[in-house]
């Protein structure tokens, strides 16, 4: 990703470009660990759903179908809200950190 | 023809916000900026002037209306004292940050405590790396003139600044003197109309005003948002030349008062420089040669100006109205002290204290200072850089 220097930016740091949020990659604070989905154990309780903090559980026709990497900024909610006891379909695992 | 009323300070800026006509002004009464406010409400209610008159409940509450106003595309106006410049602390930042031509007068009053109404310069100062503009009145002519140019600085397409017009409290805000009122097209044509950079109300152009950023874009937004009080420099001269041009009465970074062939010199701002003047006219009838500098423009400060005009003195003495605990002299001090360090022969400088509260400083004061500096010059080599205070009780009396 390129950055702008500072004579690119408009006045006053207005933003003209309406929606341009979406283009925001929070992720990139992600540091350590990522949540990685497993669909084998899932009973699709939405747990994990209901209580990451980024609405970064992806749903596909009433199915957690796995996680969104360009939002999810690691905190490990969802696992520790999984209530399957055994094999959860949701672990944290290492990653390696970008700078 | 202008007209010559007989003004003062509050007045002669209500005059010049009746002429330039903003869109909105916030207002909050606080002594001694309220009879501001008052009269503009008043002008509002008697359909003088077009502005829409929000009546906040704080200072804080004032500018950041100002900021909401300003971003929708209007020009405004506010006026606050003291205290409440104080509680606008946070709010200025964001005003001057989102590049917002607000011009605000600020009638300058002491901080508590103890509680004070009086004059002195610890509300805008504390507020001088805020971002925005500082341009200091001496008189009710000046604090009238200072609002019109201010419009025309602050919104010029360069700029797009905040401006802070000062006046002292009571001193300036509260005496009356003749002032000369200029014509209201005159003033209008000068002023020009308000185009907004950004408006909010363009609903063509939808856009977001304020929104925030992290580590990777802050440090770039802060640098190009200096580059507005960079070119200021340029635009507060243009504009005092043009101002001078079309009325009369010219107006720089500062006035510089006999001082071309000064050996000693007092640097200060505002209403105080009228009886440094007088001080200044009686030694120079014993044939002493000093002078002053008025500074007018405090931020952005005038380096090279000064630098070029006060290089051949032999000592200055630099007059700050503000205290700043733990500092090295006050803040006009500091900057004049940093400014000539690069110069190869620079006059010995010598910080002062004055009028706290509105202390009277008196034409004898100003002997003093002189007599101070003629000897001090070893005086101070001895002590360090010690503040002075003028007309402090050490003594009961
Ligand atoms: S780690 Fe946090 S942000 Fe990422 S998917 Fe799980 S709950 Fe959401
Ligand atoms: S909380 Fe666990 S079991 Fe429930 S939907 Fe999410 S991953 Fe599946």
């Amino acid at each position: 990703m390129s950055l702008k220097n500072w004579r690119k930016l408009t006045i006053g740091g207005v933003n003209l470009e309406p929606g341009s949020a979406l283009k925001n990659i929070t992720a990139s604070f992600r540091s350590g660990k990522k949540p990685v989905f497993n669909p084998d154990n899932c009973t699709n309780c939405f747990f994990c759903w209901v209580f990451c903090p980024e609405n970064a559980i992806i749903v596909d026709r009433e199915k957690i179908t796995g996680i969104n990497y360009d939002y999810c900024k690691g905190c490990g909610i969802c696992e520790n809200e999984c209530p399957v006891e055994k094999e959860k379909p949701i672990t944290m695992e290492d990653e390696p950190v970008e700078y | 023809m202008p007209a010559i009323e007989v003004l003062n300070g509050n007045s002669a800026a209500a005059e010049a916000v009746r002429q330039v006509n903003p869109d909105v002004a916030a207002v909050y009464p606080m002594i001694p900026a309220s009879e501001i406010t008052e009269k503009i409400a008043s002008l509002a209610a008697d359909g003088q002037i077009d502005t829409e008159i929000l009546t906040v409940e704080s200072e804080h509450s004032a500018m950041s209306s100002c900021i909401g106003a300003s971003s929708a595309g209007g020009r405004v106006f506010t006026a606050a004292a003291a205290r409440g410049l104080a509680a606008e602390h946070e709010t200025l930042f964001i005003a001057s940050s989102l590049r917002l031509p607000i011009v605000s007068a600020v009638v300058n009053g002491a901080l508590s405590a103890p509680l004070n109404q009086n004059t002195d310069h610890s509300d805008s100062m504390a507020e001088r790396d805020c971002g925005w503009i500082q341009i200091y009145s001496e008189n009710p002519q000046e604090a009238y003139d200072n609002i019109i140019q201010a419009y025309k600085i602050a919104e010029h397409m360069e700029v797009r600044v905040p401006v802070m017009v000062a006046l002292d409290g009571f001193v300036t805000s509260h005496s009356a003197e003749n002032t000369i009122i200029e014509k209201g097209d005159e003033v209008a044509e000068f002023v020009g109309k308000f185009e907004p950079l950004y408006s909010l109300l363009d609903t063509d152009n939808p856009k977001t005003i304020g929104s925030g950023t992290g580590p990777d874009y802050y440090f770039e937004h802060k640098r190009n948002q200096l580059q507005g009080m960079i070119n200021s420099r340029k635009i507060i001269k243009e504009v005092g030349k043009e101002f001078g041009d079309r009325f009369g009465r010219y107006y720089g970074f500062f006035e510089s008062y006999k001082l071309d062939d000064a050996e000693f010199a007092l640097l200060l701002m505002s209403s105080s420089c009228g009886t440094a003047k007088e001080a200044i006219d009686r030694l120079r009838s014993r044939g002493e040669k000093v002078g002053l500098l008025k500074l007018r423009v405090f931020r952005p400060f005038p380096v090279q100006e000064l630098k070029e005009t006060l290089a051949g003195l032999k000592a200055l003495a630099v007059l700050d109205r503000v205290l700043t605990p733990g500092s090295v002299g006050g803040p006009v001090f500091n900057e004049i002290r940093c400014a000539l360090y690069d110069l190869e022969k620079r006059p010995r400088i010598f910080p002062y204290v004055y009028g706290l509260g509105g202390r009277d400083i008196r034409m004898e004061h100003f002997e003093e200072i002189f007599a101070d500096m003629r000897e001090g010059q070893t005086k101070t080599a001895e002590t360090g850089a010690a503040v002075r205070f003028i007309n402090l009780r050490e003594e009961d009396g």
